[in-house]
């Protein structure tokens, strides 16, 4: 390769990247969710519900002004790279640069610790909430974009993933997704945002929800059919009556947004991660 | 809209006279206590052991709590799902225990528990967690603190925000809820 043309980074502005964006990420609730609330306050005709919406945006104001996280489960630390394939990393190990932010970051930042060593046996806390989980993509060019998430656990229990026959189409979609948030009722904490994965492989298609799920709310799906898809199941999910935190009332989800990929001749995967009100994330370029 | 204003311990009184719906404001104590928690203490109960607190009238309110920055009592506070306690639930209902503080359905036989033992689940709501934070006068760790966030804690609360989910004579308030704003569509 054309020497020129390579761009070194040092590993220690991953871990300052990552500490950063730990330490603030869990305070400041993206401005796409505290549109659709303030939305969906005046829109909302259950009085409880437009009750639960009030407390919902004060708790983020609070969060926001005096820097603590919105919710008390700051999540496993999801981080999505984008490397840029003309980049060298120097200093250290990437991924361990990527779990020492974390670290930092939730030590440094008053965060909850929610990992635990094996998932069946011991359950010992690690004390640090690392490992964190990790994707990397290489794209063009010479940035490293990293995207982080904090994903809770009571909203990510309530996912699904089912391979449905191509027959199925668009109606099988349809009944899945409703149903798996109509089960989730008021354990995900509505209002929610409903992340979609479709196509793909039983692997790719996770992911797809789970990309999804951390988009923006009040962005659509560039492709015309996927965005209208997403109109109409939000709108079917707000006839399901569960409402602000399940109490009853028309706000049960922010936002739906479906994610796609290429798939088997034979395959029709779907996949339905949510996330609650608050639904936590940020990136940096380096 | 009308507000209920209770104190701990509880009575068979004040949970008979709670229904599902109503808005209560509790001041008094709560214990934390989470899934691994209540594993351990379901296993002195059974081993014929002594829990650690004592659980006569007292409310348990599901929560890990963020570490407080300094200056706060404790760091955001809100509830998790409480269906995961659900299999814990009943004996400690049994042994004394009459009130939860969750966010989430409840299974029936949790529910057939409250009916029997008057005791009252409430919701909180699940991502306020720095709203409720502010009802927290004091906290002090109890037992288990090598458990981190899942540690049983003695939380002295006011004015803390509850809905009752599910009260003493069988009422859900997430069934009522969804019954009232379904808009039913023909497909």
């Amino acid at each position: 390769m054309d020497e020129c043309c390579v761009r070194t980074v040092d590993v220690s502005e991953i871990v300052q990247a990552v500490r950063k964006l730990a330490m603030n990420t869990t305070s400041n609730v993206p401005k796409g969710a505290i549109n659709a609330l303030e939305d969906a306050y005046l829109r909302e005709e259950s009085p409880v519900g437009k009750e639960v919406i009030r407390q919902i945006l004060e708790n983020h104001r609070i969060a926001r002004e005096e820097s603590v996280p919105a919710c008390q489960d700051t999540g496993v630390a999801m981080l999505f790279i984008e490397v840029g394939q003309d980049v060298r990393f120097t200093g250290g190990d990437l991924y361990e640069a990527i779990n020492e932010g974390v670290r930092q970051g939730y030590v440094q930042g008053y965060l909850r610790k929610s990992i635990v060593t094996d998932p069946l046996f011991e359950r010992v806390n690690t004390g640090d909430n690392t490992p964190s989980v990790i994707y990397t993509d290489i794209v063009p060019g010479t940035d490293v974009k990293i995207m982080f998430a904090a994903k809770g656990g009571g909203a990510e229990n309530m996912s699904g993933l089912v391979m449905l026959p191509p027959a199925a189409g668009v109606e099988g979609v349809r009944k899945f997704v409703i149903d798996q948030v109509r089960k989730a009722g008021p354990n995900p904490c509505p209002p929610i945002v409903v992340g979609v994965g479709i196509g793909g492989t039983f692997d790719r298609v996770a992911l797809l929800a789970k990309k999804a799920v951390i988009r923006d709310v009040g962005t659509s799906n560039p492709h015309p059919k996927y965005a209208q898809l997403e109109r109409e199941l939000l709108e079917e999910i707000n006839k399901l009556g569960i409402g602000p935190q399940g109490f009853g009332g028309r706000t049960t989800a922010l936002s739906v947004n479906i994610e796609f990929a290429p798939c088997h001749i034979a395959s029709l995967p779907v996949a339905c991660n949510l996330n609650c009100h608050a639904g936590p994330h940020d990136s940096i370029v380096i | 809209m009308a507000v209920i204003r209770i104190s701990t311990p509880l009575t068979d009184e004040i949970t008979a006279s709670l229904k599902a719906g109503d808005n209560v404001i509790i001041s008094g104590t709560l214990y934390t206590a989470r899934d691994a928690a209540h594993k351990r203490l379901v296993s002195l109960i059974r081993e014929g052991k002594e829990l650690p607190m004592d659980i006569q009238g007292q409310i348990i309110y599901y929560v890990g709590p963020a570490p407080a920055k300094p200056g706060q009592a404790i760091g955001s506070a809100g509830p998790t799902t409480s269906y995961r306690m659900d299999s814990y639930a009943p004996i400690l209902m049994e042994h004394g225990l009459k009130g939860m503080i969750g966010k989430g359905s409840r299974s029936e036989s949790v529910r057939d528990a409250m009916v029997r033992y008057k005791a009252v689940y409430f919701a909180a709501i699940g991502g306020a967690g720095a709203l409720l934070a502010k009802c927290v006068k004091a906290s002090e760790i109890v037992a288990y603190e090598e458990l981190g966030p899942e540690a049983i804690r003695k939380l002295t609360v006011e004015d803390f925000p509850a809905v009752v989910v599910n009260d003493t004579f069988g009422n859900d308030l997430y069934e009522q809820g969804v019954k009232e704003y379904k808009i039913d569509t023909c497909k």
